[in-house]
């Protein structure tokens, strides 16, 4: 049992859906985001998605483009990334963080020891949006066999003949993105989600979050109520690039929280 | 037992789009049906006689096919030793080897049922290519270039929008071919219900790499064909600029199993392959890694992280290098080496001199090569080099090289 195994019993027992808040490693430099970061847990935060800066994001929109743009330039890598989340992983040792990035610094730095030093720094799941079902062999099989939740995205394009596959070897939740485009991008829709999420979970066990297209409490609430839980990234992504203060971000990060949790 | 090993380089890719640990298909869950589906679709057109009898007709008609195979006599002579062919494709309709493969995409895409064409363009002749089938056709055409390729490549830009299409300028990343690709893999993302991504090159997720190298290995077996009916055999060496790596891909593989013909691809080598990355050379300063869909050799840091090259020529920046060519390099097939911007520009000036043909600095650097090895070799050496594409894009560029100010010249 991961640490994201135990959260979501916990929410299950408590009958409360989960808010799950993404964040870039290292934006806008690493003393900030680790302040951030920590705050997250203590802002209604139940999961932290952190961003593994890589200069092609192919499936983001500009705002998380910028914030890997910041994050590297003041000298974000992979190794500092797993630093910062053991550096939270000292006074946090509940809250699951999930990493969520592109496959190229992975490989660069071998899966073994990748997946070694990841579970060291205390990451408990893996989101790498290039890498689909047809290479699960790449990481997928390995992160599972480290003890690492593999969580699988979804799309309005992953048909009935095909969700068996994506679910097959996803675990700790499923990420369920609710337009086809890339982040920051569209609003996401209840009505139109609902039926994909019943979809989904007529075939699965595990939670499904739902993400994309969420960006005010409101919104938070109305798809947090017709799934396991919602995500937001690049609406509080956006506060950090325009230069808001921690507590300012982390007050933008309680009241979608709220929405969330009031569903 | 090993006297049953079929031993040929021309099975790949693998039914996971590998050809040995390069290709795959490392795409968002968003574009995996569709990948699969033009997967089906492509295996389905490319036994249907009926795909390759319009592919044929308009290769004929549209495209001016088959491109002559030439004996360059007078850089033959000034050279002093093998015996130096070009392979015309630059007599293409629109300049450039880069239609032979958007025809073929665009008919699939109709076959597809898709109203709407994405492609990614660096020097503008991808994008000119597949502007022009898309009038032809009358479908809807968005043009991803980078903004700094934008202004390099102005004449490229304005026959886009004359051809109809929309260009958009992208200034994420250094503006160059590698963030164009990023943004129509976004555009794609987000419209995949009616859109078909046109790719320019042999990379991507599978079945890119494949198809498009059957699309250009139209060239390799014209210049078979032509070869034997001037020469009565093989070339003994064939040469081809490398950026992604679909007009080198289309001439090498008819000859991968045909031993004796030496095989080289050149790469861009910038201001010299060094550590400070001056170059587009992925395969002599590059290593292994993923990005835009595919496994192969690239550009990038200790921490993986993709890097900008630099080369004169707008078709060669690309950080990349398609996964065929990765694989070829690993195993010893082909030959990779790469050519100076200032090499480039002395073979551009070479060519216009000697032959009365204005190359585009992309095979110049296949003709900085051939300038380097042809004096060494008999004269019986027969040496067959793709003359991928035509200059005029590159005299803007070029001018400016040599210190020529051409603002007088403009209509004003």
């Amino acid at each position: 049992m991961t640490r994201i195994d135990r959260k979501f019993a916990e929410l299950d027992a408590a009958g409360r859906k989960a808010f799950v808040a993404y964040v870039m490693a290292g934006d806008p430099d690493y003393d900030r985001s680790l302040q951030i970061v920590r705050g997250l847990p203590g802002a209604g935060v139940d999961i932290i998605e952190l961003g593994l800066p890589f200069t092609d994001p192919m499936a983001d929109g500009p705002t998380i483009q910028l914030a890997g743009q910041r994050a590297l330039k003041a000298g974000q890598t992979l190794q500092r990334t797993l630093d910062l989340a053991a550096e939270f992983r000292k006074r946090d040792d509940t809250t699951p963080i999930v990493l969520m990035g592109y496959y190229n610094p992975i490989y660069n730095r071998g899966v073994d020891r990748f997946l070694a030093d990841a579970r060291d720094a205390g990451i408990d799941g893996l989101i790498v949006v290039d890498l689909p079902p047809e290479e699960d062999d790449e990481l997928c099989i390995p992160a599972q066999a480290a003890g690492l939740n593999f969580i699988r995205l979804a799309t309005p394009t992953t048909d009935d003949r095909r969700l068996p596959r994506v679910l097959q070897n996803t675990s700790g939740f499923v990420y369920y993105v609710s337009i086809t485009g890339i982040t920051g991008a569209g609003e996401a829709n209840a009505a139109a989600v609902a039926p994909e999420v019943a979809r989904i979970k007529a075939r699965t066990d595990l939670p499904v979050i739902v993400g994309f297209g969420i960006n005010t409490p409101d919104k938070s609430r109305a798809i947090a109520a017709i799934a396991d839980g919602a995500v937001v990234g690049s609406a509080i992504v956006s506060r950090i690039g325009a230069g808001a203060s921690t507590a300012e971000v982390l007050e933008f990060v309680r009241g979608l929280a709220e929405g969330a949790h009031s569903a | 037992m090993a006297d049953d090993l079929i031993n040929s380089f021309m099975n790949g890719p693998d039914e996971m789009g590998r050809f040995g640990i390069f290709g795959g298909r490392f795409v968002s869950e968003t574009l995996m049906p569709l990948i699969l589906r033009l997967e089906d679709e492509y295996q389905r057109a490319k036994t249907d006689p009926a795909f390759w009898d319009e592919m044929n007709h308009l290769w004929t008609h549209y495209v001016g096919r088959p491109s002559p195979l030439y004996f360059a006599e007078r850089l033959t002579q000034h050279l002093g030793g093998a015996k130096i062919y070009l392979k015309r494709d630059e007599l293409n309709h629109t300049g450039a080897h880069k239609i032979n493969n958007v025809l073929g995409q665009i008919i699939l895409a109709r076959r597809m049922g898709k109203t709407r064409i994405i492609a990614e363009t660096g020097a503008g002749q991808h994008g000119v290519a597949t502007a022009t089938v898309c009038a032809k056709f009358g479908l809807k055409c968005v043009v991803y270039m980078g903004a700094h390729d934008v202004r390099r490549q102005a004449p490229n830009v304005f026959r886009m929008r004359l051809l109809g299409a929309e260009v958009i300028a992208v200034t994420s990343g250094r503006g160059t071919l590698k963030d164009a690709m990023n943004d129509a893999l976004r555009d794609w993302v987000t419209n995949v219900h009616d859109t078909f991504y046109c790719i320019g090159t042999v990379a991507g997720p599978h079945p890119y790499p494949a198809m498009v190298r059957d699309f250009q290995s139209i060239i390799g077996r014209e210049a078979k064909e032509q070869m034997q009916e001037a020469e009565g055999r093989l070339p003994d060496t064939i040469i081809a600029a490398i950026g992604g790596g679909s007009n080198a891909m289309g001439l090498f593989h008819p000859f991968l199993d045909d031993e004796s013909v030496r095989i080289i691809g050149v790469e861009a080598g910038g201001r010299g392959v060094n550590e400070k990355m001056e170059h587009c050379a992925s395969l002599t300063g590059g290593r292994p890694g993923v990005l835009h869909g595919n496994r192969t050799y690239l550009l990038q840091d200790d921490d993986g992280q993709i890097l900008e090259g630099h080369s004169i020529s707008a078709g060669l920046d690309y950080p990349g290098i398609g996964p065929e060519h990765s694989w070829l390099h690993e195993v010893g097939r082909a030959e990779y080496v790469s050519i100076t911007d200032t090499e480039a520009l002395e073979a551009f000036q070479l060519c216009c001199a000697t032959e009365g043909i204005i190359p585009a600095l992309e095979p110049s650097h296949a003709l900085g090569h051939v300038m380097k090895i042809a004096g060494d070799l008999p004269a019986d050496h027969l040496i067959c080099m793709n003359m991928c594409g035509r200059g005029d894009k590159d005299i803007f560029t070029v001018a400016k090289h040599l210190g020529f100010d051409m603002s007088d010249t403009e209509g004003r």
